[in-house]
């Protein structure tokens, strides 16, 4: 019997309960859809770097983080493998005319782990609670981002929490209004801050509701075990409305900041998921073919130029960018430097994003010699160079093994095909952060991943007004274009034409576009990898038995 | 109480006496540390590091920054060490030489280590002297605020420091050189408290010399002796130390190194097949440590026969 | 006696307040703030923010305040980082993990130090003499950072009798490894200084006479000998133990034990101010109160040592 998990459609759900029972029920038990033999024991241990601020669904704001919350609370909308919306807690919602106010139908029969039924009153009160300044949440902005009627005034202060556009309209009726139509809207609840919350909880324990013996969600888990940057156990939640189909009973979580130690444990059997550190994954997919994988990922590495006034004269000029930009072998920092499957990037937006086809950028389809021979031209002609003015380049890059990889290699090829000196900086995070915003760099690294998957979560950061444009790069035809493009039809030839500018101007030098490199067990199954953004839910995961 | 003048020039001579004394306490020295074989050996083990160090870049076939692009991510297989390829103790994860980033390491290490006992020698010295000289109320005062610095957990500030003002070689010897000085300046005012009462002291102060001058002139050249000996000894330590610290990453920053550094790459990868990564920064690393803890030994043997 | 300690007590309170105002200046100096992300947080959010944590008050009355928190109630105020949890309770966490691990380094370090060192001092010139010095040589230079990663590769990769990070609660195999690539280079200083001592102390005239007088070596080792040996030692262990919270940073990073080594490294790099004060606070303390422990055992093994 196959059943398509994907159809969530309330008829279906009493169909998936009888197989899941009956799958709970038998002695050697079988996948329900694939019929593999399933291991008697279901668990998954995976490794973080670090520990996670929060887990509060309301305040999370870290990758890590979200992984756990959407394992313990479940949304109006869930991504399926590919990243394409199911329905979660919601069955479904209706839009109106205007695009301005949505209509979420929840399912009847969804609990907290207490056994209290999960109600439209709960998102409000999550929602509400995550836009009120007095919780401070670093995702505040993210209820803004939502479009939310009066998002913005409560998010300042400004008005009090309870106008927020979201009513619950009855128990299983929510409606959210929006101050402009967001096409996108519907793939943003399915993000960790807008996960539901159960006040009663939140008002008997305070902060310390996030503790395991405190803690009620509604997810396909529930917390276990919490101790801060060593492990976070999660087990199955009987209250949870398609328990009977999850098939993974514990997950555990093990903070391990030393990947190379993170490896050693995984080949001896201690994890079934960790990171591949960087320059190792040719060796790991030769040996464990199985096991090592890369699958794209949705974000950029680029690095910036300071365009500022203030800053050094030689970056204001175009040609030495462009030369600057030419100047790197991306094929080298990919295949070489990397190793893990990234692609080289000649456009910024990520080549995988959803409905975005990659331009033809002269540059990307010349040889590295012709770009070398081009690089070194442009740098002349300017006037720098061997034959010039001498040309120094300071650069700055957050703390990290991996982006000190890239750092080094790009300063040997601007040295070896340019003879421009380049000294390299590093900062730790916070530092780095605020040197950028305040453009007190003159080149600096940069890395954006996807909001949503659409290119203008990656070329709204070329926007004057961006507040994430940290060169300064002010453009007005580029501005134009991505005002335009929020309304068009089909945005692609703004797209292309903005790739176009970037690709002139260099404001920013795009160098690879992300891969998500990780050794996975070869027994576990279900993993999302065609998933862009790499949201996966552990109760879609199942331990195979070995042969 | 100071002795009268009438006395004075009889210890004048005392003092030269002393001072004749002394020279030939240095000869007794230097006789019994060349008898020390160990410490003999590790001195001439000293010197051809440094002269490694110092030399050794002229033998590299390669800049230690230079990329060889066509062996970054295959170093396991086309780093192995050879004489062929000039890569004599094989390259890192980013195609660089090892050699030479290994002689670059060993300088930035010693370096490191000498600055640090350095600092704690000129400021140590002086201080703990200055303290014990002077005595009473200053030397309370003095040396209660050693013991409230030596309190602090300074490993945790200079992390604090490296953190906050950035990673700079500068930095690192600002910190390393906060906490170096400390155990020398007690070191300095114990020794100093018996030199005080000694005759020659004695004549000087009622001779009217500037408490400063005696301290220069006649306090510090007597401490010179142990003072050596805990610098010594204090090499290998500074040295341990900044490897903890590039273990952190907040050591000497690329594309510069140190043993630390190199040391610490390399056994983040001592299970990917890259053995000499963390072996030839190692055995430098070693080596100097034992070479300078053994000259110390012999050194203080020499220089305090009655340990013996 | 009394009065000795109490006077280091009275300088301990100084000391502790010269610290709490250091690390404060040095953090409210640093560059970027608790709250910076790479999505800058729009100025109103990054208000509440700081309101919410008292980051919006003048210097002098942020410092008094936490001054005051910390001297009346113990209170270290909220944790920047980590949104839920309070500075004690990431430190009533990671604490006893510290302690027991370090507790039980800090007996191997000792028990085993000072045996192999008596050891080798009493067969001296043998081959378990050579053995012992051997051994303790090359630990004593081995960084913790390289031993760690062996110390992974050989018990968990290769023989897979230990797990090879964790804590779990503080389950003993969890605490081995952890404990060995702490103690080992502390071993093997106290085994030298102890067998140097030892030698000096043999080589002294009362223990010449005990012997002459016919004792057996092992009560001439055990009643005479032992106490004086242990001097030098003594004063190492100060030391010792200031090294060993230092390496408490390597061992939590390498064996992720979830230490306060880890939370400090931890928030040091992401400028959570609370945390940072309150363990360097604690390290002070302990290492304080240590070295008066030191002192006073020093005290009343030598009685010569008067204060």
């Amino acid at each position: 019997m196959t059943l398509t998990r994907k159809l969530m459609a309330s008829t279906a759900t009493a169909l998936i309960l009888t197989a899941g029972t009956a799958y709970a029920q038998s002695e050697t038990a079988t996948h329900p859809e694939t019929g593999e033999a399933l291991a008697a024991t279901q668990a998954f241990t995976y490794r973080v770097l670090d520990e996670s601020p929060s887990i509060d669904p309301g305040l999370v704001e870290d990758v890590d983080g979200s992984e756990i919350v959407r394992d313990l609370f479940e949304g109006l909308m869930n991504q399926d493998a590919l990243g394409q919306l199911v329905p979660g807690v919601a069955t479904g919602y209706e839009v109106s005319d205007d695009n301005l106010v949505y209509t979420f139908t929840l399912r009847d029969d969804a609990r907290w782990s207490n056994g209290d039924p999960v109600t439209a009153a709960d998102f409000e009160y999550a929602w509400k609670r995550a836009a009120d300044p007095a919780t401070a949440s670093p995702y505040q902005w993210y209820m803004e981002l939502m479009s939310l009627e009066n998002g913005s005034d409560v998010v300042s202060g400004d008005t009090d929490p309870s106008e927020l556009g979201v009513t619950a309209v009855d128990d299983t009726t929510l409606e959210v209004r929006l101050s402009e139509p967001l096409p996108y809207f519907p793939q943003m609840v399915t993000h960790a801050t807008t996960f539901p919350v159960h006040q009663a909880t939140i008002e008997e324990f305070g902060d310390d509701w996030t503790r395991p013996e405190n803690m009620v969600s509604n997810g396909a888990y529930v917390l276990t075990e919490w101790v801060s940057q060593e492990r976070l156990v999660r087990s199955r939640n009987d209250q949870y409305w398609d328990n009977d189909n999850t098939i993974i009973d514990t997950v555990t979580r093990l903070v391990i900041p030393d990947e190379n130690v993170a490896l050693t444990r995984y080949l001896a059997g201690e994890l079934d998921m960790t990171d591949v550190p960087a320059g190792q994954f040719p060796r790991l997919s030769e040996e464990y073919p199985d096991q090592a994988v890369s699958v794209p990922e949705a974000c950029s590495y680029y690095f910036m130029f300071n365009l500022r006034d203030d800053a050094p004269e030689a970056f204001q000029n175009a040609d030495v960018r462009q030369a600057l930009s030419l100047a790197i072998n991306r094929d080298v920092i990919v295949e070489n430097v990397l190793a893990g499957g990234q692609e080289p990037a000649y456009t910024f937006t990520h080549w995988a994003t959803a409905g975005f086809e990659t331009p033809d950028i002269p540059m990307a389809g010349m040889t590295q010699d012709e770009r070398n021979a081009m690089a070194q031209e442009l740098l002349g002609n300017a006037g720098y160079g061997p034959d010039g003015e001498p040309l120094t380049v300071n650069l700055v890059y957050n703390t990290s093994e991996a982006h000190a990889a890239v750092a080094v290699a790009v300063s040997q090829m601007w040295k070896q095909t340019l003879g421009v000196e380049t000294s390299l900086s590093n900062q730790e995070w916070q530092t780095f952060l605020e040197a950028r915003s305040n453009g007190d760099f003159e080149v600096a690294r940069g890395g954006w991943c996807a909001d949503y998957n659409e290119a203008s979560t990656f070329l709204d950061l070329m926007q004057s007004g961006s507040g994430y444009n940290d060169s300064k790069f002010v453009n007005e035809e580029v501005d134009e274009l991505l005002s335009e493009a929020k309304t068009a039809e089909n945005p692609q030839a703004n797209y292309d034409r903005v790739e176009e500018i970037i690709a002139e101007e260099t404001p920013i030098i795009p160098i690879y576009h992300y891969a998500s490199v990780f050794m996975l067990n070869d027994d576990l199954k279900g993993w999302p990898y065609e998933n862009f953004e790499q949201n996966w839910y552990s109760r879609e995961l199942y331990v195979t038995a070995d042969e | 109480m100071y002795p009268n003048k009438a006395t004075v020039e009889v210890l004048e001579q005392a003092g030269h006496m002393a001072e004749v004394r002394g020279r030939s306490l240095w000869a007794d020295a230097r006789s019994r540390f060349l008898k020390n074989k160990a410490a003999v050996a590790s001195m001439i083990v000293l010197l051809l590091v440094a002269l490694f160090a110092l030399f050794g870049q002229v033998f590299a076939q390669w800049e230690r920054d230079f990329i060889d692009f066509s062996l970054i991510g295959s170093n396991a297989r086309q780093g192995v060490p050879s004489f062929e390829t000039g890569h004599y103790f094989g390259t890192d994860a980013s195609g660089r030489d090892l050699y030479a980033r290994t002689v670059q390491g060993t300088q930035i290490s010693l370096m490191v280590g000498l600055v640090g006992a350095m600092v704690a020698v000129i400021v140590g010295t002086l201080y703990g002297a200055t303290a014990g000289y002077i005595g009473g109320r200053t030397d309370n005062l003095m040396m209660r605020t050693v013991d409230i610095l030596m309190s602090i957990p300074f490993m945790f500030v200079l992390i604090l420091m490296l953190v906050i003002f950035g990673r700079s070689i500068f930095m690192l010897f600002l910190g390393i050189g906060l906490i170096s000085w400390l155990d020398m300046a007690r070191i300095a005012r114990g020794q100093t408290l018996t030199i005080k009462n000694k005759e020659f002291v004695e004549v000087a102060y009622a001779t009217g010399v500037h408490p400063a001058k005696i301290i220069l002139r006649h306090i510090v050249p007597n401490l010179l002796g142990i003072v050596i000996v805990y610098a010594t000894l204090l090499v290998p330590s500074m040295i341990i130390f900044e490897s903890f610290i590039s273990f952190l990453g907040l050591g000497v920053q690329e594309p510069n190194t140190s043993l630390g550094a190199l040391i610490s790459e390399g056994a983040a990868n001592v299970n990917n097949q890259v053995p000499w990564q963390l072996g030839f920064p190692l055995v430098f690393f070693v080596i100097i440590i034992f070479a300078f803890f053994f000259v110390g030994d012999g050194l203080r043997d020499a220089l305090d026969p009655k340990d013996r | 006696m009394f009065a000795f300690i109490a006077r280091r007590l009275a300088v301990a309170v100084p000391t502790l307040l010269i610290l709490v105002i250091l690390s404060f200046i040095l953090m409210y100096t640093a560059p970027g703030g608790p709250f910076n992300s790479e999505r800058p947080l729009p100025p109103e959010v990054l208000a509440n923010i700081n309101a919410k944590y008292g980051l919006d008050q003048p210097f002098w009355k942020q410092i008094a305040t936490y001054v005051w928190g910390v001297t009346t109630q113990f209170d270290f105020g909220p944790s920047f980082q980590f949104t839920n949890r309070s500075v004690n309770d990431i430190i009533a966490q990671g604490f006893p993990v510290t302690l027991t691990y370090g507790a039980y380094s800090f007996l191997v370090a000792v028990l085993v130090g000072v045996s192999l060192g008596v050891a080798a001092a009493i067969k001296q010139n043998t081959w378990l003499d050579y053995l012992a010095v051997g051994i303790t040589v090359g630990a004593q230079v081995l960084p913790n950072f390289v031993l760690g990663p062996i110390l992974i590769i050989i018990f968990t990769l290769w023989l897979g009798w230990l797990p090879g990070g964790g804590w779990n609660g503080g389950q003993w195999e969890y605490v081995v490894l952890p404990v060995i690539a702490l103690s080992t280079s502390y071993m093997a200083s106290i085994a030298r200084i102890t067998r140097s001592s030892m030698l000096e102390t043999l080589n002294t005239n009362f223990i010449r006479t005990a012997r002459a007088k016919g004792l057996s070596t092992g009560r001439v080792i055990w009643k005479h000998a032992l106490k004086p040996t242990m001097l030098p030692v003594l004063s190492y262990l100060g030391p010792a133990f200031v090294g060993m919270i230092t390496g408490s940073v390597v061992v939590d990073i390498i064996f992720s034990t979830g230490g306060i080594g880890r939370f400090f490294v931890n928030s040091a790099f992401n400028r959570d101010y609370s945390v940072i004060m309150g363990i360097t606070i604690l390290v002070g303390a302990l290492t304080i109160f240590f070295n008066l422990l030191v002192d006073v055992l020093y005290a009343w093994i030598d009685p010569k040592i008067r204060y």
